[in-house]
């Protein structure tokens, strides 16, 4: 017989796995929101980069401290925690007193997702979480912030006459011209090019609707999110505004659709799992944030839709079990 | 070609450009064969010689009258050295027949199968098996029960397995042997029609197959994408039916064979030669990688040594392909009629030892793949818990284990070891799904 060899591992099949990890995922998600970030701190300044920074410190410190005393395993290595502080900063705008940020980070992660067992567990989505939290909380503070000029370092060139603009974004202007008049002061189609490209109001996740779609497209071309969510979301977004007698290319690009429809909403952890449920999903999230837009108290109603729609996930994943394959009426 | 022709699957990378274009080769004879009493699925075979026995090539050392059972023979002459009990690839221990063997081997000679009409019979008498790994007595699948009538066989030449090339090497170097074994299947069912199933990564052996394809056989390449070679995504390919829920091939009017299998039908019928070697890839961490054709009863030590020996940091070696393959805990058992490769996978190939408490974060990679249509993620929560019944609700019972859901799991949670044990469970249990 031959010289002892030895297996060292043995266990059952498969054997290989797939490389794709979770850390490598979140680096994914990671890079295709840093164009639209970038742009973001490049065009607001400051303010931009205090916003980023305080909320990531926020979630990762919040989330290291949490495992530290609960004697978990430290998980903030997973990249989760980055992502949550990344998203919520983009739905931020630029002048939120930094404790706030500080506070949507904490909440963000202690109530969305460490409380319900960390990854995975938690039903809403971190981020929106975190603020819903501070938006119900201190609205007013939030609005009456100082403006993003007083702190900014660069100066881009303005982009049309609506950079001047400061507090109202376009969106809560459309909306009040539409309850004081039916009609709109302004041209809506006039404001795709900036709400694409460069646009300085509202939160850091709207200054470019086009880097945001391109980052979504590459996370779609890369397999890591599922096209059914940010399309039904989108497409339904778009129908009911049309519906509703409004512009539905200017509502889709404005406000916080297309950071909800492309990161927010594909979270995996918060949305369904089956391929007919994540469409449902996405539909839904389009049909309450078209909703809360025309009809509810405020313009801005992404965090809300999807929250709502977070809620219902496992009940859609309920309703739209596959069919396991052989199971069919037999032919006689 | 890219179509996708069944639900889900996926596409690891393949790593058989090591082994592919290599011809198959002799392993060295061992000195002696540890041929085990039970290489198939079914009843275990009982010796039928005894130690200080003379046996020749070809003779029967093990049988036993069974419906399902397939006996065993020496693949030398020599002497038997030893009735006793050997571990195997799967990690069981099975009575086996010692044999050593004589200096001088012909190989070209050995007792062959004893003549008559009756062809099934002798394809019985010739120990044969499912050789892609299942091992089941094939002539119970040449006998469908009556009243079904078999209308299509479909030769499985995917070989969706990475790593795994012996039954490309098979079907490019002896494409009329499995030509022949195709038709004498469908002479033996009474089948209208015959598929061979090529992957299309395997152009050559297409091509090999339709060059000596006699009439009414067909050659029809399939996209590359695992698992193509699963007995019900394979029928669903090429038929277009689905096999229902806990019944055989045979209800939608088919029956699925290896190549190698329909080869060993064609060499039992035409020369009357008993099963006693097999083609197997040897490949990995490996110095010499190949395609070696080995007595059956060689340990699986004495084959990876005669591949120049291990290279490296080998962490698992498997028996079969990597994805459904068996992890050895020890190289010294033997090789078996469905034994199709040794892959030594090294450190950082292989995966890591697992553990279940990794969150699953709902990414939906694993129901998006299975072919099988079901939620890994949900059967594994359940196993984790216990909850048998649960797991079979959810259909815990159809799972083929193709091990798709631990492959694509980024968490790597065991997903697909998880629902083993609850498939076990839950027969254990007599659960109905």
């Amino acid at each position: 017989m031959s010289e002892p060899l030895t297996a060292r591992v043995v266990g059952p099949a498969p054997h290989i796995t797939s490389k794709e990890s979770c850390g490598g995922i979140m680096l994914w998600v990671v890079g295709a929101l840093a164009p639209a970030a970038i742009w973001a701190a490049i065009s607001m300044g400051a303010p931009a980069v205090l916003t980023l920074a305080v909320c990531i410190g926020a979630t990762l410190g919040t989330e290291a401290a949490w495992n530290a005393i609960a004697r978990r395993s430290q998980t903030i290595f997973d990249g989760s925690a980055l992502v949550t502080g990344l998203l919520l900063a983009m739905s931020m705008p630029p002048r939120t007193p930094w404790w706030i940020s500080l506070v949507a980070g904490f909440i963000a992660i202690a109530l969305g997702k460490m409380i319900f067992g960390g990854l995975g567990w938690n039903i809403f989505n971190p981020a929106l979480v975190g603020r819903a939290f501070v938006s119900l909380s201190w609205a007013g503070v939030i609005a009456a912030a100082e403006n993003y000029g007083w702190f900014r370092v660069l100066s881009l060139p303005a982009v049309g006459e609506y950079d001047a603009i400061s507090g109202a974004t376009r969106l809560a202007l459309a909306a009040a011209d539409r309850a004081a008049s039916g009609a709109y002061g302004f041209d809506l189609a006039a404001q795709y090019q900036p709400l694409l490209f460069h646009n300085l109001e509202g939160s850091l996740g709207e200054v470019s609707a086009g880097l945001l779609i391109l980052g979504g497209l590459v996370l779609i071309v890369r397999g890591i999110i599922d096209w059914r969510i940010p399309v039904g979301y989108i497409g339904t977004m778009g129908l009911l505004s049309w519906a509703f007698g409004s512009d539905p290319i200017f509502n889709v690009l404005a406000g916080g659709v297309m950071l909800g429809a492309f990161f927010m909403a594909t979270d995996y952890v918060t949305s369904p799992m089956s391929r007919n449920g994540r469409l449902v999903f996405g539909i839904g999230c389009g049909l309450f944030n078209a909703v809360g837009r025309f009809f509810g108290p405020m313009p801005e109603s992404t965090t809300f839709a999807i929250l709502f729609m977070n809620g219902l996930a496992p009940l859609l994943d309920r309703f739209t079990r596959p069919r396991t394959f052989g199971w069919v009426k037999s032919d006689e | 070609m890219g179509r996708a022709v069944f639900r889900g699957g996926v596409h690891p990378p393949e790593h058989k450009d090591a082994t592919a274009g290599l011809p198959v080769e002799w392993a060295p004879l061992p000195e002696r064969l540890v041929v085990p009493l039970s290489q198939h699925l079914g009843a275990p075979c009982k010796a039928t010689v005894a130690a200080g026995d003379r046996v020749e090539r070809g003779q029967v050392v093990g049988d036993i009258e069974a419906m399902v059972s397939s006996p065993v023979h020496s693949p030398v002459s020599g002497t038997v050295a030893e009735i006793g009990t050997t571990l195997t690839a799967a990690g069981s221990v099975v009575g086996c027949v010692v044999i050593d063997r004589d200096e001088e081997q012909d190989l070209d000679s050995y007792v062959a199968v004893p003549d008559g009409d009756d062809r099934r019979a002798r394809v019985r008498a010739a120990g044969i098996v499912g050789m892609g790994g299942a091992t089941f007595p094939s002539v119970v699948k040449l006998t469908p029960p009556k009243g079904m009538e078999i209308t299509t066989v479909i030769l499985n030449g995917c070989e969706c397995e990475p790593f795994l090339t012996c039954d490309h090497r098979l079907m490019l170097e002896q494409p009329e042997r499995v030509v022949a074994g195709a038709g004498y299947i469908r002479d033996m069912v009474g089948a209208k029609r015959v598929v061979i199933a090529v992957e299309s990564n395997k152009p050559d052996a297409a091509a090999a197959l339709k060059a000596v394809a006699t009439e009414g056989i067909e050659v029809t390449v399939l996209p590359t994408r695992y698992p193509q070679g699963a007995e019900k995504q394979l029928i669903y390919a090429l038929v277009k039916k689905e096999v229902p829920h806990g019944k055989l091939p045979a209800a939608v009017g088919v029956i699925v064979h290896n190549v190698a299998t329909a080869a060993a039908i064609a060499d039992a019928l035409e020369l009357g030669k008993p099963l006693t070697e097999r083609v197997v890839t040897v490949t990995g961490s490996v110095a010499r990688p190949g395609n070696y054709r080995v007595l059956l009863g060689t340990l699986v030590s004495e084959l990876i040594e005669a591949a120049g020996g291990l290279t490296g940091d080998v962490e698992r070696v498997i028996s079969g392909g990597p994805m459904t393959g068996m992890a050895l805990g020890s190289l010294d058992v033997p090789v078996t009629k469905g034994m199709s490769g040794i892959v030594a996978l090294p450190k950082g190939m292989a995966a890591a030892a697992v553990s279940d408490d990794q969150p699953c974060m709902r990414c939906g990679r694993c129901p998006e793949s299975c072919p099988m249509g079901l939620e890994p993620y949900a059967i594994a929560n359940y196993a984790h818990r216990a909850m048998w019944d649960a797991a079979a609700k959810r259909d815990a019972l159809d799972c083929i284990e193709c091990g798709i859901c631990s492959y694509v799991c980024p968490t790597n949670r065991p997903l697909a070891q998880l629902i083993k044990v609850a498939k076990a469970a839950a027969m254990a249990k007599g659960v109905k799904a």
